[in-house]
């Protein structure tokens, strides 16, 4: 195989992979490579972002697709069947020389490989297993590998991804099953969530065996995580945390990824090209930041949409909901207890866990607050110190309008 | 004023004991001064004498705080040794004191902490090695005092390589078992001419999706400051360059129509379970648009009124027959027009049996507008007729008069021209007859002029 070959597939099959928004490579157990005569690599938890791309996204692992020819129709897809787009296919031993030659220059914390589908799903599934285990087995690649899976392959094969990768994912691509029927007619709903339901019992079998044989082998030890598609359907700000967070109750996921939908080149006639609202993505991240870290319900953060379920875009969302319970605040600082301490807007968790730990020293004032916090002008409205009380600030309509900061361009 | 010698800036262990031994003398911070070997002139050293013999004695201290000493000693600030030996003296009086975080000492020690514990996880992202024969090296200018201490990370990760992390001021060798310590280096020490670069380079570029340019976001992350020892740092001015030259050729791309009849199809399945604004709570159905989804002209008209409401058709009722006569005089086949309204759901109030139609607001008109940028992404007509200034509202994004616009066509961009007139039901209100043909008769001109050559 010509190095220039294998130059122009890599080009072609990440940017065909571009469109999916996860890059984690964290949250597996600690592996290192120290006294093996063999392999290579290591991951201590942490994952590390080896790059960042103009789009502001993490490089962390070497994100291609195995080929982009696909026999399914999807018209949000790029790689679709009836799409005009450069196709190309690797090799197994390809992506396996490719993973190991980045490795060894620390570009990357290891593979993240995803495949159209071709000829089946189980014969497609075979490949993506086959660079795995030849990572794990031939190369004793100790770094990272996030498989994603074919919803209708084989469960024996799904079994065996999961025995060699660290993370499985399955797209549940858009987040409402009436988008799934337009825009991905082949793909079903509930066999997506079947094979979630699938994956989720064999990754409790697998920690359940650990416990009991620490020599057991791991399976997808990082867990699963989905992706939702923003903003090619219409479903609602609102629709889609109660869609996110049934699926962090039912199928224990790790992550649910949001992507706003990207114009595609050769767009189906289907979609709107439009610029892929950054902004909306940003807003559903926070408010799914909101309720794994900070304790929202699905219903609060939906109390934070406006009337046509979306979340405002020039606030966040906690501001948002703040403003709309007010009747909470202000919060007394010295005496709140740590959840209700959680809601005030530009309070952290740490920042919180730093409020907590320092009151037992002294009683708060408000430079002490500054001192633990970003932004003591966005706090002030909300809480009371031994020197500052909000008197009639929290009541003030135009308070939106002096605590809104700048447009987040640039949000996380 | 005594004077402490540490043998090198990292020098963790060193530091420890002399902080124990000066504390034990009860040596105030501001009597102290610490300096590094061959670190520079000593300002003070001829006023100032070594600590005194180490009197016996120990004391305990909190794990926490040998983890901020940790954190801190690798700092470039000189200032590092004495402010963690204050923080020590403080903590022999009150042993909890690390405790409060809003502390201002405790606050700095933090912050030196945070910029170390970067500094060693920058190292290892941005660490780039390059073959040469038998050995990976790379060249790295880490802001603080970390090699030593980021050594066991490259250890346990490439520890069947033989690798060599070079820096201005320390190196660092490792031959698959142990590891040399050797002198700062240069950049050319680490050549380029590693092949593997070329592919990493073709990697970035394709990974990054014009579409998304978040520059602020990259450079939070990765500041320009490590640019220069990362190869694929090269391409990200063009990259930048080209994004929205890119992004506009995603757009500009003529869509095929080989689907647009299925994707019509299922848009309006789709918008049948439709949710986005509460009018669907209380109107019968979800009333689509309907005629040939490659017409050239598209007529938006306002909302579905009783009628419509109940057939799941638009433009049935009265003004929707209005709406056909002024077609047929101005000579136009309604069969060859694609025909919706801005809002697809019937709003009402309740008067007794009927049900009075009521205007669609701002927000019901936004949240529907998705409805309708899909019908025009499907049909992409040339010209879209606007009956009254509900339509107008929902095409243009913005509320203006009809007066206004009236009199020119609007340009709505890649070639697509509005042309605004009246709704029929207007005419239908007009108490005033003579008036009402008047306006009829323009209205008559209006559609014959929208849909002339």
């Amino acid at each position: 195989m010509a190095q220039l070959d294998v130059r122009q597939k890599l080009e072609i099959l990440a940017d065909a992979a571009k469109y999916d928004a996860s890059c984690a490579s964290s949250g597996t157990s600690k592996r290192d490579s120290r006294g093996a005569t063999k392999g290579i690599g290591s991951t201590e938890g942490m994952g590390i972002c080896h790059a960042y791309a103009p789009d502001g996204r993490c490089i962390s692992l070497l994100k291609i697709l195995l080929t982009n020819s696909c026999i399914f129709d999807c018209h949000y897809c790029i790689n679709r069947k009836s799409s005009n787009v450069r196709r190309a296919r690797f090799t197994a031993r390809e992506v396996v020389d490719l993973t190991l030659a980045f490795y060894r220059r620390n570009y990357i914390e290891g593979l993240f490989l995803s495949s159209g589908i071709i000829r089946s799903s189980d014969y497609t599934m075979e490949q993506l297993v086959e660079v795995a285990r030849s990572l794990r087995e031939d190369h004793h690649f100790r770094g990272y590998i996030h498989l994603k899976t074919i919803p209708d392959a084989d469960p024996g094969l799904i079994e065996a991804a999961g025995r060699h990768a660290d993370r499985i994912s399955i797209n549940v691509e858009l987040p409402t099953a009436a988008g799934l029927e337009r825009l991905a007619p082949e793909k079903s709903a509930s066999r997506i969530q079947g094979a979630m339901a699938g994956m989720k019992t064999a990754i409790e079998d697998g920690k359940d065996a650990s416990r009991r044989y620490p020599s057991a082998p791991k399976f997808a030890p990082a867990g699963q995580s989905t992706q939702m598609i923003v903003g090619a359907d219409a479903a609602n700000d609102r629709d889609i945390v109660h869609t996110a967070s049934g699926l962090y109750d039912r199928f224990a996921l790790r992550r649910v990824y949001y992507s706003a939908f990207s114009p595609i080149p050769d767009a189906s006639a289907v979609l709107p090209l439009k610029r892929p609202p950054l902004l909306r993505e940003h807003r559903l991240y926070q408010s799914d930041w909101l309720m794994r870290f900070y304790g929202y319900r699905p219903g609060e953060v939906a109390q934070a949409t406006d009337e046509q379920g979306m979340l405002p875009l020039d606030i966040d969302p906690k501001l948002a909901w703040a403003l709309k319970a007010r009747e909470q605040f202000p919060v007394d600082v010295n005496r709140a207890p740590r959840e209700l301490l959680l809601r005030v807007p530009g309070l952290g968790v740490k920042a919180v866990d730093a409020v907590i730990a320092s009151r037992r020293w002294r009683k708060l004032s408000l430079a002490d607050i500054g001192r633990l916090s970003r932004s003591i002008t966005k706090l002030r409205p909300f809480i009371v110190t031994t020197d500052w009380r909000p008197t009639a600030l929290i009541d003030r309509i135009d308070l939106r309008a002096r605590v809104t900061e700048q447009l987040e361009l640039f949000g996380a | 004023m005594y004077r402490i010698l540490l043998p090198r800036p990292d020098d963790v262990a060193a530091w420890r004991d002399a902080a124990r031994q000066a504390a034990l003398a009860n040596i105030a911070a501001s009597d102290l001064l610490w300096d590094v070997e061959g670190a520079g002139q000593d300002l003070f050293g001829a006023s100032s004498s070594p600590l005194p013999p180490a009197s016996p004695g120990a004391f305990a201290i909190s794990r926490h705080f040998l983890r901020l000493v940790d954190d801190v000693v690798p700092h470039r600030d000189p200032e590092r040794f004495s402010l963690l030996y204050r923080m020590l003296l403080r903590l022999l009086e009150q042993p909890g004191a690390l405790a409060d975080e809003a502390d201002p000492l405790r606050r700095r020690l933090d912050l030196l902490a945070k910029e170390v514990r970067r500094d060693i996880h920058k190292m290892r992202a941005f660490v780039r090695f390059r073959e040469l024969g038998e050995r990976f090296v790379a060249w790295f200018e880490p802001d603080h005092h970390i090699v030593r201490v980021n050594a066991g990370f490259f250890v346990r990760r490439f520890s069947t390589m033989r690798w060599s992390i070079l820096t201005p001021d320390l190196s660092i060798h490792w031959d698959g078992s142990s590891l040399a310590e050797g002198p700062g280096a240069i950049r050319a020490d680490a050549p380029d001419g590693d092949p593997v670069e070329a592919l990493w380079k073709g990697y970035y570029a394709s990974i990054f999706n014009p579409a998304r340019l978040k520059v602020g976001a990259m450079l939070k992350e990765m500041p320009r400051k490590y640019w220069a020892n990362m190869p694929e740092t090269a391409l990200i001015p063009e990259l930048i360059a080209g994004a929205r030259a890119r992004e506009t050729r995603m757009v500009e791309q003529v869509t095929p129509r080989g689907n647009a009849d299925v994707a019509w199809q299922a848009l309006r399945e789709e918008a049948s379970h439709c949710t986005r604004c509460d009018l669907h709570r209380c109107a019968t159905q979800t009333v689509f648009g309907e005629g040939p989804v490659d017409a050239d002209i598209m007529v938006v008209g306002e909302q579905p009124g009783d009628q419509e409401d109940v057939a799941g058709r638009p433009f049935v009722g009265p003004a929707g027959q209005l709406f056909n006569r002024a077609l047929d005089e101005a000579g136009i086949d309604r069969s060859r027009l694609y025909v919706t309204n801005a809002v697809k759901h019937f709003k009402f109030e309740p008067r007794g049996k009927r049900r009075i139609h009521a205007r669609p607001n701002a927000g019901e008109i936004k949240a529907c507008r998705w409805w309708l940028d899909q019908e025009r992404a499907i049909v992409s007509p040339r010209r879209i007729i606007l009956l009254g200034t509900t339509a107008i509202h929902a095409v243009t994004g913005k509320a203006s008069s009809l007066a206004s616009v009236r009199e020119s066509p609007i340009e709505l961009g890649g070639g697509v021209v509005a042309l605004a007139t009246i709704h029929p039901s207007y005419l239908l209100r007009l108490p005033d007859k003579a008036q009402a043909e008047q306006d009829y008769a323009r209205f008559v001109d209006d559609l014959r002029s929208a849909t002339s050559p």
